[in-house]
C-alpha cells in the first residue's frame, strides 16, 4: 500500500466527477428528492415516520452501487485500467482510491439527505441526528465497494446495471423496510441474517427511536465493506489473456 | 558497443495461446539497447500480444520474456517501462494536463516532467483540453506523453503514429531517434511498411511467427530488394514454400 498513489487516485477520482455536474446535482439532490416523495406519499399517515430512516439508508446505499459500479467498470473498459496495473501502483491502492473519492461524495450526500429529512420533511429522530448521518454515510460506503466488487464480474454496462436487481433488490425487500425483519417467515428471517444492508437498515432504525446499541450493526456493515474491498482488489489482475 | 552490453529485452521461445490457438509460436527476439526498433506485421499477426508479453500484462504459455536483466512484468520494471496501448488509454473526461499530473503523481516523476512531455508530444496549447474533445491522433499523443513521463529506459509503443498527419509522423519518428539518443530504447509496432525504414532493426512478425529480425539493409540485402513491402512478401512466399516442404 503506497498513499501517494491513493491519494493520488481519489483527486483523479474526484477531478473527473467534478467535470460533470450533471452526475453531482444526481448524487445530491436524488435521494433527497425521493425522500421527500415519500414524506408527501404518505403525508398524515405514520408510515413516514416509520420507514423514513430505513431509506435515508437505502437510497444512498442504491445510487452509489450504481455510480461506483458503473465508473469503475468505465475504467476497466477504457484501457487505463491495464495501463494503471503497469504502473508503480498498488492494486488495493485503486480500489481504495476509489472507495475514498466515493466515500467523500457519500458524506455529502448524506449530510444533504438527512438534513432534509429531519428539516424540511419532519422525520422525528429521537437520537443523535449526527449519528444518524454517520450510519447513512457508512450505509452508501457499502453500497460504494459492492459496486466496485460488482464491476468485476461485468464485462458491460448493460451487465452491471443488471447487478442491481440481482444484488439490490433483495436486500431491500429483506432489509426490512417493507416488513420488519422480526416479522419475515423464518427462512427469510435467517436470509436478512446474512445481507449487510439488514444491518444497515436495523442502525438506522435504532438510532432514529434511540432504542439501544448500534456497534454490532456497525461492526458487521464496516466487515462487508472492508471484504468487498479486499475482494476487488483480488479481482484486478495484473496479467490477462 | 550495443553487442557488448545484454539486450533491453530477450525474448526466447515464447508461447502464447488464446483460445485453443498458439497467436505466439516459439518466439525468440532481442532488443538492443539504445535503438529504435520496429515490430511489423499485418494485424492479427500477434504483435500486440507479442508487446503486452514485453510489457509483462499477457499470461504466457512458455519462454522466458527478460526485460533490463528483469523477467518482464516484475515490480521494478514498473517505473522504467512505458507502454502505449493501441487506443489510447487515458481519461477522456480529465484534461491533458489533469491526466498527465495523475501519472506523473503515480510515477514519483519530477512536476517539470509535464511540461516536457507536452513540448515533446507538441500538446502545449492543447494542455486545458478535455481529452474527450480531442481528436483521435490528439488523443493518442496524450497516450505517449503519459508514457514519456519519469524518461522510462524502455518505451513500447503499438502502432503509436496511426491516424496521425504525415507531419507529426515524421516528428514523432525524429522524437523517437532523440529519446534513442538520449539512452532510451524503443521498440514500436507498426503495420505500414514505410515506417520500416526509420527503424535501427525489423522485426517481422506474421501469424505468430517471426519471418525476420534484422537491420533494414540486411533485410534488402537478404531478399534482393530495395523495397520493404517487397522483402515482406519475399520472407512470406519464403516461409510458405519451407511450410509446404514440411508438409510433403
Amino acid at each position: 500500500m503506497n498513499p501517494v498513489a491513493t491519494l493520488a487516485t481519489t483527486r483523479r477520482v474526484l477531478t473527473q466527477v467534478r467535470h460533470d455536474p450533471r452526475t453531482i446535482g444526481l448524487l445530491v439532490v436524488v435521494p433527497s428528492l425521493l425522500i421527500g416523495l415519500m414524506a408527501w406519499l404518505f403525508d398524515e399517515t405514520p408510515v413516514f415516520q416509520t420507514v423514513g430512516p430505513a431509506v435515508l439508508g437505502l437510497f444512498p446505499f442504491i445510487v452509489m452501487f450504481l455510480v461506483t459500479s458503473i465508473s469503475t467498470l468505465r475504467e476497466r473498459r477504457s484501457g487505463t485500467l491495464e495501463r494503471l496495473l503497469t504502473l508503480p501502483i498498488g492494486k488495493l491502492d485503486i480500489i481504495l482510491g476509489y472507495a475514498l473519492a466515493f466515500g467523500l461524495l457519500a458524506v455529502v450526500q448524506a449530510l444533504v439527505a438527512v438534513g432534509f429529512a429531519v428539516w424540511v420533511c419532519g422525520l422525528e429522530v429521537a437520537g443523535s441526528v449526527w449519528l444518524l448521518v454517520a450510519v447513512a454515510v457508512l450505509d452508501a460506503l457499502l453500497g460504494t465497494t459492492l459496486g466496485l466488487l460488482a464491476s468485476a464480474f461485468a464485462r458491460t454496462e448493460f451487465q452491471v446495471v443488471q447487478f442491481m436487481p440481482a444484488l439490490v433488490f433483495p436486500q431491500v425487500l429483506l432489509g426490512g423496510v417493507f416488513l420488519a425483519r422480526d416479522s419475515l417467515p423464518d427462512v427469510l428471517h435467517a436470509i436478512s441474517d446474512f445481507l449487510p444492508l439488514s444491518y444497515a437498515i436495523d442502525a438506522l432504525n435504532t438510532v432514529a427511536a434511540d432504542s439501544g446499541e448500534i456497534g454490532f450493526d456497525l461492526l458487521v456493515v464496516a466487515a462487508f465493506a472492508v471484504g468487498a474491498v479486499a475482494l476487488g482488489a483480488l479481482t484486478l489482475r495484473r496479467r490477462t489473456a | 558497443m550495443m553487442n557488448t552490453a545484454p539486450p533491453a529485452v530477450a525474448v526466447e521461445d515464447l508461447l502464447v495461446r488464446r483460445g485453443g490457438r498458439d497467436v505466439l509460436r516459439d518466439v525468440s527476439v532481442s532488443v538492443p539497447r539504445g535503438a529504435v526498433v520496429g515490430l511489423l506485421g499485418p494485424s492479427g499477426s500477434g504483435k500486440t500480444t507479442l508487446l503486452r508479453a514485453i510489457v509483462g500484462v499477457q499470461i504466457t504459455h512458455g519462454g522466458r520474456v527478460t526485460v533490463l536483466d528483469e523477467p518482464a512484468g516484475s515490480a521494478p520494471l514498473r517505473r522504467r517501462v512505458g507502454y502505449v496501448t493501441q487506443s489510447a488509454s487515458v481519461y477522456d473526461d480529465l484534461t491533458i494536463r489533469q491526466n498527465l499530473e495523475y501519472f506523473r503523481a503515480l510515477l514519483r516523476a519530477p512536476k517539470s516532467d509535464i511540461d516536457r512531455v507536452l513540448a515533446a508530444t507538441h500538446l502545449e496549447d492543447h494542455a486545458s483540453s478535455l481529452v474527450g474533445s480531442l481528436s483521435g491522433g490528439q488523443e493518442s499523443r496524450v497516450s505517449l506523453a503519459a508514457a514519456l513521463l519519469g524518461s522510462p529506459d524502455l518505451l513500447v509503443l503499438d502502432e503509436p503514429t496511426v491516424g496521425l498527419d504525415p507531419l507529426l509522423r515524421v516528428e514523432l519518428w525524429n522524437l523517437f531517434h532523440e529519446l534513442a539518443d538520449q539512452g532510451t530504447t524503443l521498440l514500436v509496432s507498426s503495420h505500414v511498411m514505410d515506417e520500416a525504414v526509420r527503424c535501427d532493426r525489423l522485426i517481422l512478425l506474421r501469424e505468430g511467427v517471426i519471418l525476420a529480425d534484422d537491420t533494414p539493409a540486411g533485410l534488402y540485402a537478404a531478399t534482393g530488394t530495395s523495397d520493404m513491402e517487397e522483402a515482406f512478401l519475399t520472407l512470406i512466399e519464403r516461409e510458405k514454400r519451407t511450410e509446404f516442404g514440411r508438409a510433403s
